[in-house]
């Protein structure tokens, strides 16, 4: 779920490095944060499971009166883990890159004149 | 909406069982594991209130989009698919796409190249610190009181589909809020907010299914509502009369395109920090500029799984079709019953997990979005710019945390108050509707005309927004004959009108900004160079344009109207 140890990120500006001369604003984090899209895919995998084993078995008559006839569990059972598999597929295909020193050199500049 | 919302029953009790609990328990796993993961990621004042500007274009799109995709609004959407058919449609299209893409396409260089945190510090550079002020407090007012709205709302439906008590499920509603935000800041509210937009989906998608099922397709469906008592008008959505309450139909189309389409979508759309706030914290000028058009894609599609619910509601429910054929209440049923009665009725055990989850989602998220906005606007704006300047990040970032703990607890109080005064709450909810109306005006005219003055915007600013006032009041007290909706629009555009009109003759008394210190905050004296973004790296491939994206989603529009014109 996550993508970078904790404490040292291979950019080395890690929180615990000191500030840059005329700010006091520590080196952002913000690059540390994990990835979204995994997250997404666990969270359908959960539930598109529960729902195919539901549909499978416990679908009776109360349930086909309620949705016409058709086993939602189920249809929505399958939807949801093919969701969690695109997900999973673009997580694999194209995975979290942490940032080159380049940008984050960039992103640091750019943030400085914030204030004032 | 809230007022109807008062009278949930126990009519619309759920039959939630342990599996479905079990569902919702599990989402609120992910949602307060987000906040605790998300922590590692803040280590500045930026990183918690802005999410130090690193998100990529589809979080941030999605979360633009799930920000204003609340409960409240998706309950009050499909109350007015049950009630006026589809010509709901227009607050999705009209009222809607066109104001995201003119903020992405031509504003966004503006707010992202400034690089101001906030609107109100937008309007600092732009203007002078006195309209930084005055927006500044008005916002954060407003933020909490929605804020406390959307709890209150909330803690009802706990409370209807539940059976938990209200001074039970406000509070801890709110912690779950709290407990989120304060530890991963705005990171933790944006991922949230796409998470939930995934969920709230999981329950509008099979509702839709499941109904069409029943009322035997899209034709049942049609036939079902030109027998009812809305007749065949419902299915068309211009000139929408019966939703404008204007009777004369060429009135109307303009009430829809000029009240809805321009000023109060262009007032909402590109002033509203709830929303800007997303796209500021985008990695790049690019994403930034993409956001609100990517977010525009759903805004456009999500009608076809709101509206057309609540039309089958209206066909297919009793209690529904008794509300419409009475025209009003009955037994305490309304038509914002419409949503928790489908799932009731429609939705077996499993899926109605999932569903709960994603509702009470809409809820959080709603709230979520008031909050985060809030803590960013007090802690920059109004702490750091005016009460308390020149500390360290460190100790900014701690009154960030500790706004955001204030500002749910205000909003808990405000949800109390709420419980107790239901008219004020819809009074106030009304007039925040319009209090952008004059905002966009300073905005747009400060955007174009380098002559404007920072005094002509905080007098515009305020005497737009006593304008708009103004005219609610004598549509309240019925010195104006007009419908609600109809006062809404003129309201909003009296507001416009007065705005610029009191800015522009305020601007042609005083004395300009050198024009140098406006580079990068009024158009013409903006070089096209810094209006363009980099086209490399994450931002390559024409599939990434903001134009291209732009034109593709105004397309999408036309011909959904041509659809359902």
């Amino acid at each position: 779920m996550t993508d970078s140890s904790e404490g040292h990120n291979p950019a080395g500006t890690g929180p615990a490095d000191a500030p840059k001369a005329g700010t006091d604003a520590p080196p952002s984090a913000a690059a540390n944060l994990f990835d979204l899209r995994t997250i997404i895919a666990v969270l359908f995998l959960v539930y598109g499971l529960v729902l195919l084993i539901m549909g499978l078995v416990s679908t009776d008559e109360a349930d086909r009166m309620k949705t016409g006839g058709s086993n939602i569990n189920l249809d929505m059972g399958i939807g949801m883990l093919v969701v969690a598999v695109l997900f999973g597929v673009w997580v694999l295909m194209r995975p979290l890159k942490p940032p080159t020193p380049e940008q984050l050199a960039e992103a640091a500049a750019d943030d400085r004149p914030a204030g004032h | 909406m809230t007022s109807i919302l008062a009278q949930a029953n126990a009519d619309v009790r759920l039959d939630a069982h342990a599996i479905d609990y079990l569902l919702v328990a599990f989402y609120f796993l992910l949602v307060l594991g987000i906040g605790y993961v998300a922590r590692r990621s803040v280590s500045s004042s930026l990183d918690f209130l802005l999410s130090g500007r690193s998100m990529p274009a589809w979080v941030t799109g999605l979360a633009f989009i799930s920000a204003n995709l609340g409960a409240l609004e998706l309950i009050g959407m499909m109350a007015n698919g049950a009630q006026y058919g589809i010509a709901t449609v227009h607050y999705y299209w009209i009222g809607a796409v066109p104001a995201m893409v003119f903020l992405g396409l031509v504003m966004m260089p503006f707010y992202y190249g400034s690089k101001a945190r906030s609107v109100p510090e937008f309007l600092a550079k732009r203007f002078n610190r006195t309209t930084q002020r005055i927006q500044g407090v008005i916002f954060a007012v407003a933020s909490i009181l929605i804020a406390g709205v959307n709890l209150f709302a909330l803690g009802l439906i706990i409370e209807a589909l539940l059976g938990w008590p209200l001074t039970v499920a406000i509070p801890v509603a709110a912690l779950v809020v709290l407990a989120y935000t304060t530890l991963g800041g705005l990171s933790a509210a944006i991922y949230n907010e796409v998470l939930q937009f995934f969920v709230i989906l999981a329950l509008l998608i099979p509702l839709t299914l499941v109904g069409l099922n029943r009322v035997g397709g899209w034709n049942g469906l049609v036939e079902k509502v030109t027998a009812g008592p809305g007749g065949a008008e419902q299915l068309s959505s211009w000139p929408g009369t019966e939703l404008t309450e204007i009777a004369n139909p060429v009135l109307s189309v303009i009430g829809i395109v000029f009240g809805l389409g321009f000023v109060l979508s262009f007032g909402y759309w590109t002033t509203n920090f709830a929303e800007v706030q997303r796209a500021l914290s985008a990695k790049s000028m690019s994403a930034a500029r993409r956001t609100p058009i990517i977010g525009a894609f759903p805004k456009a599609l999500i009608p076809l799984v709101v509206v057309i619910p609540g039309m089958i509601a209206a066909v297919l429910l009793p209690q529904i079709q008794a509300v419409k054929a009475a025209g009003g209440p009955v037994d305490g049923i309304t038509y914002n019953d419409s949503l928790t009665l489908l799932m009731k009725d429609l939705l077996p055990n499993g899926i109605l997990g999932v569903a709960i989850a994603g509702l009470l989602a809409a809820f959080m998220a709603g709230m979520a979005a008031n909050i985060s906005s809030f803590n960013t606007v007090f802690t920059y704006d109004l702490w750091q710019d005016w009460i308390r300047p020149g500390r360290s990040d460190r100790y900014y970032l701690q009154v960030g945390r500790w706004v955001t703990v204030i500002g749910c607890v205000l909003a808990i109080g405000t949800a109390f108050i709420a419980s107790g005064s239901q008219n004020l709450m819809d009074y106030i909810q009304a007039l925040f509707s319009f209090f952008n109306a004059p905002l966009f005006a300073i905005f747009i005219l400060g955007l174009f005309w380098k002559r404007m003055t920072g005094a002509a915007a905080w007098i515009g600013l305020l005497s737009g927004t006593v304008a708009a006032v103004t005219i609610d009041l004598l549509v309240r007290f019925d010195v104006l004959q007009l419908s609600n909706q109809a006062g809404s629009f003129v309201g909003a555009s009296a507001a416009f009108i007065v705005g610029v009109a009191v800015a522009a003759a305020v601007s042609m008394a005083g004395q300009p900004r050198a024009e140098a210190e406006l580079t990068g905050l009024v158009w013409s004296l903006t070089p096209r160079s810094s209006r363009t973004h980099s086209v490399e790296g994450d931002d390559a491939g024409w599939y990434r344009s903001p134009q291209l994206l732009g034109v593709l989603v105004l397309i999408l529009v036309v011909v959904l109207y041509i659809i359902f014109i």
